[in-house]
């Protein structure tokens, strides 16, 4: 009984797994255009279910701008126009791949910069450690010594 | 032991403290219009009542309030008595009844009263699609000139139009007087 009754969730999680995906039914002139087509679902941002992209959410803009989409296919229209069509409209937000200027380049190269900002300080810890302790400042001087016998002497009578 | 490592515990704490209390307030579901500053979207349709058909020069001449409503939306029954609320005072709400049923749309302006001046029916998203619409209700802010000024997404009610739309409204209002 628990045994089926877990297989049965189990099912269902799998289920919503494969039926996530939208479904429409467009005709393409070829097989490059389809895979456009799949290319730039997946580039663009559902801008009313934030986390999916268009090819993957259910909701009626999604749907709607699968459609627009095809349809500017259709028309001939490339890529980039395609895209600068939704940014037009929906803003810098649809994209996942963002555009390359002054307000994103710290998200584009941010990374890069921690990385080798990363090494840098790796570098330069590794050579500290590794210079050797000048010599003479393992020496005691005269005043030193004088306290550590002092205190060797303490501990002696101490005992 | 090197003191100011001791210290680090407490920055990285205060650290995310500040991010999480800027996250509280965040509203990551309303996107910042990529329409602002830009005119009015060209488009010509039919009003709801069917007797004209409407372009974006009838917009023109005075600011007013561009609201995006549907009857499959119920946020939009929410800020509907609202928006005749707004009417009456004198503020200028034209409608653009997004992806709808027409007669249903006709039947909701005349159970809950018309609060607009134009009736823009947009029965296929065309122009939701132009002006960047995700969802309804939206509400857009234009002067008299046909430009686009302030979106705001979501319900309009009393707090929403003293706080952010009464203000910019009036300031276009004395804008365009000469």
């Amino acid at each position: 009984m628990k045994r089926g009754l877990a297989a049965a969730v189990l099912g269902l999680f799998l289920g919503l797994g494969v039926a996530r995906a939208a479904i429409d039914t467009y005709q393409f002139r070829d097989d490059a255009e389809r895979e456009r087509y799949q290319q730039l679902t997946k580039e663009l941002r559902c801008p009313k279910c934030q986390n999916q992209d268009i090819a993957d959410s259910n909701a009626p803009i999604a749907a709607d701008l699968r459609r627009e989409i095809f349809r500017m296919l259709g028309e001939g229209k490339s890529n980039q126009q395609i895209v600068e069509f939704m940014v037009d409209r929906y803003g810098d937000f649809v994209r996942y791949k963002p555009a390359l200027n002054g307000r994103t380049w710290l998200l584009w190269f941010g990374p890069g910069i921690l990385l080798v900002g990363g090494f840098v300080v790796l570098a330069v810890i590794v050579r500290r450690r590794r210079r050797p302790v000048p010599a003479g400042s393992q020496e005691l001087s005269a005043e030193q010594r004088e306290r550590l016998a002092k205190l060797l002497e303490k501990e002696r009578t101490h005992d | 032991m090197k003191r100011w490592i001791m210290v680090v515990p407490l920055a990285v704490f205060l650290l995310m403290a500040v991010f999480l209390y800027k996250g509280l307030f965040l509203k990551p579901d309303e996107l910042p219009s990529a329409m602002i500053g830009k005119p009015f979207p060209a488009f010509s349709l039919a009003s709801v009542q069917g007797e004209r058909t409407l372009t974006e020069a009838d917009l023109l001449g005075r600011p007013a309030l561009v609201n995006v409503w549907a009857t499959w939306c119920p946020s939009c029954k929410v800020e509907h008595p609202y928006l005749n609320q707004l009417a009456e005072q004198g503020v200028v709400i034209h409608g653009v009844n997004y992806k709808d049923d027409n007669a249903a749309a006709l039947k909701w302006l005349a159970e809950f009263h018309n609060p607009y001046q134009l009736d823009i029916r947009d029965e296929q998203g065309s122009l939701g699609l132009d002006l960047g619409v995700y969802g309804a209700p939206e509400t857009f802010l234009i002067d008299a000139k046909g430009i686009i000024r302030y979106k705001h997404v979501g319900v309009v009610d009393a707090t929403v139009w003293r706080e952010q739309l009464a203000p910019l409204y009036q300031g276009l209002v004395d804008e365009a007087k000469p």
